[in-house]
């Protein structure tokens, strides 16, 4: 089912918030991956807000969705969410990246309940993802494992070794999901290490491969939809994005990957937020149905 | 069955230890559902075929690709199976490592590494394929229980612990058949305690693996032929590693070899060097493996006794050792 405008709308508050967050977060912190989280920002909302089964109050239930962060170093929007889903205190936030703090750049699944695997070297999640679907199987349990990948990470050749066995296997319940923001640390994919032709690499691996635009909640919640239901291919779904989404000076630029906010920036950042989601507001009322 | 194995010692003779572990990790599917073997194209190398035709659905081959195999090893676990991931240890501790630091130790999570072909037990494969870095590099991820056994009886022993231990295990077993130390499984073994397998006061033989059959053999000759008496201990587990048994033989016997199938760094003997220096007590040392060399092609034995690994090595080394300039001090107490 298409989000209803009431839906969207409701997702699009949890969406802001969660930006805002992270822009605090990384205002008591110091610094933090700021770009590589706005870009997930979408994709993760919708994940844990509608489409993955977990209850933030049972979440080592066995039966529950699971989500694999293979981009760990977006530690800093995995703890946001996890303070606005009442996993973690919203004070916890401000020991963010402290020595002896439990929350850090890479989030560690051992100190932080809820999150189902501590990632943080590139390239290890999607083999993490394959091993907890094949679990489902052998258990014979009927969870969920949603996959997010960086597209600087697909540079590693693990990524494509647990992809070829995710086709091999047929991992249907495993999808995969790409935050195509074009950006890594030392500039722009293409110019670093070309990935292009990116989704034919996917198809040749035996993906169903859907390309969305990852700020729009509506047609990422197709994708999803579609991804769920696929019972042929595993899907990957590409999520074309953009690094630091919603702040005016650092949407697009590279540089942004990791940097740190002081008074002003922090400042400017919550009025372009704000106005960003005014932006999306509108366009929810223009399309939603 | 005495110690949980369901074959004799007789039996054992005639299979090769890693035929052992695949018949022991078949009667562990048998028992738990969770249990499930994963391999990199090694399936046969490794011999877990038999689990593979007893449960295909638990059976999973990975092809080549070593990273991706301990990262869905540790994914499954995260899913609460208990995965053992069988390829050759050189794959196994050297290409998968950073997934078996991450994915396995990080994480603290239940999987069962079995590194076949170890040390130069695949001696015609080359350096390529010889591991004699992996106890140096195991021991030194922390959450590791790192087991290397003595014979196929020790293997079957030391794999049904681990399945029954909660966390990651590397357990390190040769290509092809080893000689029999143990006729019995009911010998005593518990992870992380030397077992003694001569006994003696004039020096003390700290081995592993195939060299422990080796070191017996030894100290039967040195009893012989050149009236010594000399332990032997099984330091079955490098990791963590029997500090009261190293203690003992500092005290009691003064003089102390280590006999490994890998290099002398980082491995067994800087284990037991470690725990000896950190005693502040004195004792003659010496180190026995590969001298920060890689090994010449051959065929296994050949290189033991190139390395000085065999019987004959072991007791010359000893010889040597005994007649190191070494001043025995009654006063124990005072050297702290």
């Amino acid at each position: 089912m298409a989000l209803t405008k009431q839906e969207w709308l409701s997702l699009e508050k949890e969406a802001s918030e969660l930006r805002q967050l992270c822009l605090q977060t990384t205002n008591w912190a110091g610094s933090g991956h700021m770009g590589g989280s706005l870009s997930s920002v979408d994709i993760l909302t919708l994940l844990y807000y509608k489409y993955m089964n977990f209850d933030p109050k049972n979440c080592d239930d066995p039966d529950r969705d699971r989500c694999v962060v293979s981009k760990g170093h977006i530690g800093l929007a995995i703890a946001s969410l996890f303070a606005k889903l009442g996993l973690i205190e919203v004070e916890q936030l401000k020991t963010f990246n402290l020595t002896g703090s439990k929350l850090g750049i890479h989030l560690d699944s051992n100190k932080v309940r809820g999150l189902d695997t501590s990632t943080g070297s590139l390239g290890h999640g999607s083999a993490l993802a394959l091993g907890i679907t094949l679990a489902a199987r052998v258990k014979g349990k009927k969870y969920k494992t949603f996959l997010l990948l960086g597209d600087g990470e697909c540079d590693e050749g693990s990524v494509w070794e647990a992809a070829m066995a995710t086709s091999n296997f047929k991992a249907t319940d495993l999808i995969t999901i790409v935050d195509r923001n074009k950006m890594m640390i030392d500039g722009k994919t293409e110019e670093v290490m070309q990935l292009e032709p990116f989704a034919d690499k996917w198809t040749a691996f035996g993906f169903d491969v859907v390309e969305v635009d990852g700020h729009n909640l509506y047609e990422l919640s197709n994708a999803l939809e579609y991804a769920i239901k696929a019972k042929e291919k595993p899907v990957c779904i590409i999520a074309n994005t953009v690094k630091g989404e919603g702040i005016s000076y650092m949407a697009g630029n590279y540089k942004w990957h990791y940097g740190a906010v002081d008074e002003d920036k922090f400042n400017t950042g919550k009025k372009d937020l704000e106005e960003y989601y005014q932006k999306r507001l509108a366009r929810v009322e223009k399309e939603g149905k | 069955m005495a110690g949980g194995l369901s074959f004799t010692a007789v039996e054992t003779t005639k299979l090769a230890t890693a035929e052992i572990y695949g018949k022991t990790l078949c009667e562990l599917g048998a028992e738990n559902p969770n249990v499930v073997a994963l391999t990199a194209d090694l399936a046969g190398s490794t011999k877990i075929g038999d689990f593979q035709a007893k449960f295909p659905d638990r059976f999973f081959n990975v092809g080549i690709a070593e990273q991706n195999l301990m990262g869905i090893a540790a994914g499954m676990a995260k899913g609460g199976l208990v995965p053992f991931a069988s390829t050759f240890s050189v794959f196994a501790s050297l290409r998968a490592l950073d997934q078996v630091h991450t994915d396995i130790c990080y994480q603290n999570v239940n999987v069962k590494i079995i590194g076949t072909h170890s040390g130069t037990s695949f001696g015609q494969g080359g350096s390529t394929h010889h591991a004699i870095e992996d106890f140096a590099v195991i021991r030194a991820l922390v959450n590791v229980t790192l087991i290397c056994p003595a014979d196929g009886i020790e293997t079957g022993v030391a794999v049904r612990a681990a399945a029954n231990t909660p966390g990651p295990f590397y357990i390190r077993i040769n290509r092809g058949f080893d000689q029999t130390v143990y006729n019995t499984p009911d010998y005593g073994f518990q992870i992380g305690k030397a077992v003694e397998m001569f006994e003696g006061t004039d020096l003390t033989i700290i081995a592993c693996g195939a060299c422990v059959y080796q070191a017996v053999q030894a100290a039967r000759i040195l009893q012989f032929d050149h009236k010594l008496n000399v332990r032997v201990l099984n330091m079955h587990t490098i990791k963590p590693i029997d500090r009261e048994a190293i203690l003992k033989a500092v005290k009691e016997t003064r003089r102390i070899i280590t006999v490994e199938d890998h290099s002398v760094i980082g491995g067994l003997g800087s284990a037991v060097a470690e725990v000896v220096v950190e005693s502040g007590k004195a004792c003659a040392f010496r180190k026995l493996g590969m001298q920060d060399k890689f090994s010449a092609i051959g065929l296994h034995e050949d290189l033991m006794a190139m390395h000085e690994l065999d019987s004959a090595g072991i007791v010359k080394n000893v010889l040597e050792v005994m007649k190191a300039d070494f001043e025995v001090d009654e006063d124990w107490g005072d050297e702290v």
